[in-house]
């Protein structure tokens, strides 16, 4: 018998994930690409006025990497699912919110993290103040994770149907509204110049929340959406 | 006790019994629903800071209350759909759904008839209003996830997941609206503020309050019974029911 | 005092509306499941006269 032990089928299938991912490149750049035009958008809108584009820089920022977010949501479990993997997963012997938690990590890592990195850049470009770079970076660093986890809940729901976009975003922007909240209000707060040791407490509170409970939600909802 | 509610947890028993309910539900709506109504547009005294509009609190403050109440039941009904597969479960959690989503637009509506004369418009972004908001738009994600998906016995299974993951969520929903509020304060402070209620009026919100409660069983027993026939159209107790009489 | 009543001190126009729309939106959530479910009934004796004597068909 070689049977893997859990990590062992944690570390495999988020290797797998991000091989598949590698190997088709577009899906990894379309939600940057996304999330760059939305904020670009924006000074076209309003107009180049640098001190209103510093005010509302968290607020778009934030509303831009909620919809890359949502957007890219739907390649967590498509393929696996078209290919019937995620059958097989499910019927593999680890506990499938595990299994789940790998595949959003994978899925984190190929959307959350090139925002990420692409954020202080945009910050720059809207003139954010320099002392809330740091904030933003900390706020995406803690708050896409917890995007991906509840984002996963509601593509295991709409999966099997055939026009589950607009539902997804019905059933996921509203969970949403907690993180938008805490994360652009410190980095509005940082930039102000003041204390938000609350607001990073709060975020990572529902990072450890999302962590604990999504997993088990998104997995008995995958295993509803199979029946 | 088991028995009971297993019992009562079988279609055709419920039909039954949720059809002699209906009228004396009715009976019991009617009699709370116009002592609240005198009470509240007759018999208590106009607000001295805000006159006659304060009585648009008997509407407003009920529907709020039932659209969170009509959540957790919806959760409630949630766990025992997937822990015991109740068919009972599943339809009084969907025939919930938009009786839920009807008081809190309630709530939302009769909070901007109240808004426009106190704040001088009509949409504040209040902490409560915007929260209310946002329970609107769970309701209508349960609602649309159960149109979508075909098969009702599956749809059930997904409504249910989604209502506790709400209701785990509308705490913390409530939380940060609350605190974001209290973070971007305009000028104009709430007139929504608990003031110390006098008992004239505190009497006829409790029975508008109940009066609404009895409705949603009302209206939740009506509603379930025609899901279930749907539902149930091919089975063996529809059947005789149609035939019978 | 009647008039006086429902002028609701100058603030008829919010008060009566509020309640307007109460009655509206409670009257349809008992009135649209409760035609639906008349219908229901209805189609159904309809369907099992037609099929009269004939036996239980599960699919009809």
């Amino acid at each position: 018998m070689n049977r893997l032990s859990l990590t062992q089928a944690f570390i495999f299938l988020l290797r797998r994930d991000l091989t598949l991912v590698l190997r088709n490149r577009g899906e990894f750049a379309n939600p940057l690409l996304f999330f760059i035009l939305v904020i670009t958008l924006f000074p076209l809108a309003i107009g180049a006025i640098p001190e209103l584009l510093a005010r509302i820089a968290p607020g778009i920022i934030w509303v831009a990497a909620l919809l890359a977010a949502m957007l890219s949501l739907d390649s967590i479990f498509r393929s696996d699912f078209e290919d019937g993997s995620l059958e097989q997963l499910l019927l593999s012997a680890h506990p499938m919110a595990v299994l789940v938690l790998a595949k959003v990590c994978a899925h984190w890592l190929v959307t959350g993290l090139p925002l990420l990195i692409m954020a202080p850049i945009l910050a720059e470009m809207l003139g954010m103040a320099e002392e809330a770079q740091g904030i933003l970076f900390i706020t995406i660093l803690l708050g896409t994770p917890v995007l991906s986890l509840i984002g996963s809940i509601g593509v295991a729901l709409t999966i099997g149907l055939r026009k589950g976009g607009i539902i997804l975003s019905l059933l996921v922007l509203p969970l949403y509204v907690p993180v938008l909240i805490f994360a652009a209000s410190a980095i509005d707060g940082a930039s102000a110049g003041f204390e938000v040791t609350k607001q990073i407490n709060m975020l990572l509170a529902f990072l450890f929340l999302a962590l604990s409970l999504s997993p088990w939600a998104t997995a008995s909802a995958l295993r509803m959406s199979m029946s | 006790m088991f028995l009971w509610f297993h019992k009562l947890g079988s279609p055709p028993h419920f039909y039954r019994i949720a059809g002699r309910w209906i009228p004396w539900l009715l009976a019991i709506f009617a009699v709370l629903l116009l002592s609240g109504l005198y009470g509240g547009l007759f018999v208590a005294p106009p607000d001295y800071q805000q006159g006659e509009s304060y009585r648009i609190i008997f509407i407003h403050v009920p529907s709020a209350w039932m659209s969170l109440f009509i959540y957790v039941v919806m959760a409630f009904c949630g766990v025992v759909v997937l822990v015991w597969r109740m068919k009972l479960a599943e339809v009084v959690l969907i025939s919930s759904a938009p009786i839920g989503a009807s008081f809190t637009f309630l709530a939302l509506a009769t909070g901007s008839l109240w808004g426009k004369p106190m704040w001088g418009t009509w949409w504040v972004w209040d902490a409560r209003l915007t929260s209310e908001l946002i329970l609107l738009f769970l309701y209508l994600g349960v609602i649309g996830l159960h149109n979508a998906i075909d098969d009702k016995r599956i749809a059930s299974r997904a409504v249910a997941i989604l209502a506790i993951v709400g209701v785990v969520n509308i705490p913390i929903i409530h939380y940060s609206v609350e605190w974001w509020h209290s973070l971007h304060q305009g000028p104009t402070v709430t007139k929504f503020d608990k003031p110390s209620i006098h008992l004239s009026m505190l009497i006829p919100l409790l029975l508008m309050a109940l009066a609404f409660k009895v409705y949603y069983v009302l209206t939740l027993f009506q509603s379930s019974r025609a899901e279930l026939l749907k539902r149930e159209r091919n089975s063996k107790w529809v059947e005789e029911l149609s035939r019978g009489q | 005092m009647m008039s006086e009543f429902l002028n609701m001190g100058g603030y008829a126009a919010y008060v009566w509306p509020s309640y307007g729309l109460a009655a509206v939106v409670l009257w349809l959530n008992w009135y649209l499941p409760r035609r639906q479910h008349e219908q229901l009934l209805l189609r159904l004796k309809r369907q099992h006269r037609d099929t009269g004597e004939q036996k239980h068909d599960p699919r009809s």
